[in-house]
């Protein structure tokens, strides 16, 4: 009974950490999704090409951690400039789906943008952090959790905190939440919106740059990595599209859920059920609370 | 203008005895080569008989759907199982049968969106995708218990005649396209469509205008996944010749979404312009790249930049016209119409004057 029950906790606490890798990915789109109402599907097709560039720069052309970070996150500012420029003001006025479908669109240029420059093949990304248990965890609590795991958990937890603080004790997140609140009414007492709005896309550009840094020590970087992104999209109606820790504990819900379905219910079906579980998930929630849990509540009318 | 026959116009039946001339008697005399059938013609009905389903619920009934290719997989592996299993249903029956199938599907995973839209919706149909292509690659069955993981598609034989050479298939997807794009356009124009507008354009004054939204959206539902099913499983039998789900991946859904929006939202001729360019455009691509650069640009790259372009037309075509190429060969229509009436072509009315 004991074995087992330490079995359930390694694959709920196992789970819990991988779905903080969702929360990073699904930080990204509230991001933008809070300042503009927009929903950036290129989100995962940033990730991959952040994290594409960072290895090409670091592998290609030896160019130490630090300053590849710094240099691929200064790409991701760029992207974001070219991208409120080129994309987003002119599609100001349109209707939200258009603006969606021109972000599908943005994803198609990222992805093939980081494979022409890049090449195609899998890349290794060592972050000098192993995907093995940490032999302290396994020998106290007997739990064996990786280490990978737990630096996702903790770099996650310090983004939350560091974007929460920002949006919500700075003149900046105040511009936000107003830009997010009705942006004509922000832009006519004086906020600048493209400033906002270069900000926001630049900090959803370096969250994609972590995230993808996390995802690629595990899984190598590869196309692969923009479907992985997809299941940010569960987390997101299921924390809700608007709310930081919404992202998180959609993120954990997700994460665990999948883990405990794929290993206790997973065996009769042939296994694999995590590719579709969080959407049936997601289904379930959309029908009993639309707006996720942390999400405002959405009005229409005539 | 006034309807001649049901729904159609006398415009309309001079469209479609024109294309009929040209698909019947003129390719067939003239393309002789198999590639044309085999890489271009068949893949370019099939995809464009799938897109006028993605139509039918974006473009028609304004909801955001991202599973064409699920619906597909799941008509064609239904196709297969009937002619293995249900032998009497001959060719057509089981076409008819495999597209009712994934119709049911498609009114299973069309039921969410009665309760959300947008993005929410996407996700919700995003599972159809998933989950369709999933069952089919874990449950042996549907596969006939085959293990190598591709199973060739069986030969079409319709009333005891097969019709195995690229020219007869180019006939059948021809006859079962024809068939369901005059069908479409029918409901599109009757109080199908009406209902299906009216939903896109506000739904929730469609509904207190008295419009069932069950009903109409489930309907669209229903009907799109049939067009999607029956065209899975025409690419299957006629184009791949095989049936493997990873065919049908969730690339071949956001094709047929390119496709259809690119195409133009809401139009049937937008999905068959659509599915020709994004279906010809690599091959123009590739054709550059061997006799232009001589194959010093690597198939990746191509493939690579072939990606930018399309995502950049997106972009490109949200910002300017949002209508698609459709509305792009309207405008062209227009523009040349009112230049021939403008230099003294007799009979052509400009649209000014008709106000």
């Amino acid at each position: 009974m004991a074995n087992e029950l330490l079995f359930f906790m390694e694959v709920l606490v196992g789970g819990l950490l991988a779905g903080t890798m969702y929360s990073l990915v699904a930080l990204g789109f509230v991001l933008i999704f809070k300042a503009s109402a927009t929903f950036n599907f290129s989100q995962g097709a940033m990730v991959f090409f952040s994290v594409l560039a960072f290895c090409g720069f670091m592998q290609d052309f030896n160019i130490p951690f630090v300053l590849a970070f710094i240099l691929a996150a200064f790409l991701m500012v760029v992207v974001g400039l070219c991208t409120e420029r080129l994309v987003l003001r002119p599609l100001m006025n349109a209707s939200e789906d258009t603006v969606l479908m021109a972000t599908i669109g943005l994803g198609y240029v990222l992805e093939g943008l980081a494979q022409a420059a890049w090449g195609v093949e899998v890349r290794r990304l060592d972050l000098g952090i192993g995907d093995f248990p940490v032999p302290w965890i396994a020998d106290n609590l007997k739990l064996f959790i990786s280490a990978l795991d737990i630096t996702a958990g903790l770099v996650a937890a310090i983004m939350i905190i560091g974007l929460f603080l920002l949006f919500k004790y700075t003149k900046i997140g105040l511009g936000l939440r107003a830009v997010a609140d009705d942006a004509g009414a922000a832009s006519s007492i004086g906020i600048p919106l493209k400033h906002i709005m270069l900000l926001v896309w630049s900090a959803a550009g370096i969250v994609a740059l972590v995230a993808g840094m996390m995802w690629g020590a595990r899984a190598g970087v590869q196309f692969a990595l923009v479907d992985l992104a997809l299941k940010a999209l569960p987390v997101l109606i299921i924390g809700g599209f608007s709310s930081i820790p919404g992202a998180i504990i959609g993120g954990l819900i997700i994460g665990a859920v999948e883990k405990i379905l794929e290993v206790y219910i997973g065996p009769f079906f042939g296994g694999a059920i995590e590719g579709w579980a969080p959407y049936v998930l997601a289904i379930f929630f959309l029908l009993y609370r639309p707006e996720g849990l942390f999400g405002e509540k959405i009005i229409r009318r005539v | 203008m006034k309807p001649v026959f049901m729904t159609y116009t006398k415009k309309d039946l001079i469209n479609l005895a024109v294309c009929m001339l040209l698909s019947v008697l003129i390719i067939p005399t003239f393309i002789k080569t198999e590639y044309w059938y085999t890489s271009i013609l068949i893949p370019w009905l099939c995809l464009a008989l799938a897109t006028i389903g993605q139509q039918i619920v974006m473009g028609y009934t304004g909801q955001l759907a991202l599973g064409a290719a699920g619906f597909m997989a799941a008509g064609a592996f239904a196709m297969f199982n009937l002619i293995l299993r249900v032998p009497d249903l001959g060719f057509v029956g089981s076409l008819i049968v495999s597209g009712l199938i994934a119709a049911a599907f498609g009114i299973l995973f069309g039921l969410p969106s009665l309760k959300v839209r947008g993005i929410y919706l996407m996700v919700a149909t995003l599972a159809s995708q998933f989950f369709i292509i999933w069952m089919i690659d874990k449950f042996g069955w549907f596969k006939n218990y085959d293990s190598s993981g591709i199973i060739t598609a069986q030969d079409i034989v319709i009333l005891g005649k097969p019709f195995t050479t690229p020219l007869a298939m180019y006939f059948v997807c021809l006859a079962v396209t024809t068939i369901l794009t005059l069908l479409a356009m029918n409901m599109a124009r009757g109080s199908t469509g009406r209902n299906w507008m009216a939903v896109r354009d506000m739904d929730i004054a469609a509904e207190s205008m008295g419009v069932s939204l069950l009903r109409t959206k489930v309907q669209a539902f229903a009907i799109s996944a049939f067009y999607c099913g029956v065209a899975g499983a025409l690419f299957a039998f006629c184009y791949l010749k095989s049936l493997e789900p990873v065919a049908f991946d969730i690339k071949l859904s956001f094709k047929i979404l390119f496709m259809c929006i690119l195409g133009g939202l809401g139009t049937i001729n937008g999905a068959f312009i659509g599915a020709a360019f994004i279906l010809l455009f690599p091959v123009l691509l590739n054709a550059i790249g061997n006799n232009v650069f001589h194959g010093a640009i690597d198939a990746t790259i191509i493939s690579s930049i072939e990606q930018v372009i399309f995502g950049l037309l997106m972009i490109i075509f949200m910002i300017y016209e949002p209508l698609g190429m459709a509305k792009l060969w309207e405008n062209l229509k227009q523009s040349m119409k009112s230049k021939l009436s403008s230099s003294g072509v007799k009979g052509v009315k400009t649209p000014l004057l008709k106000k």
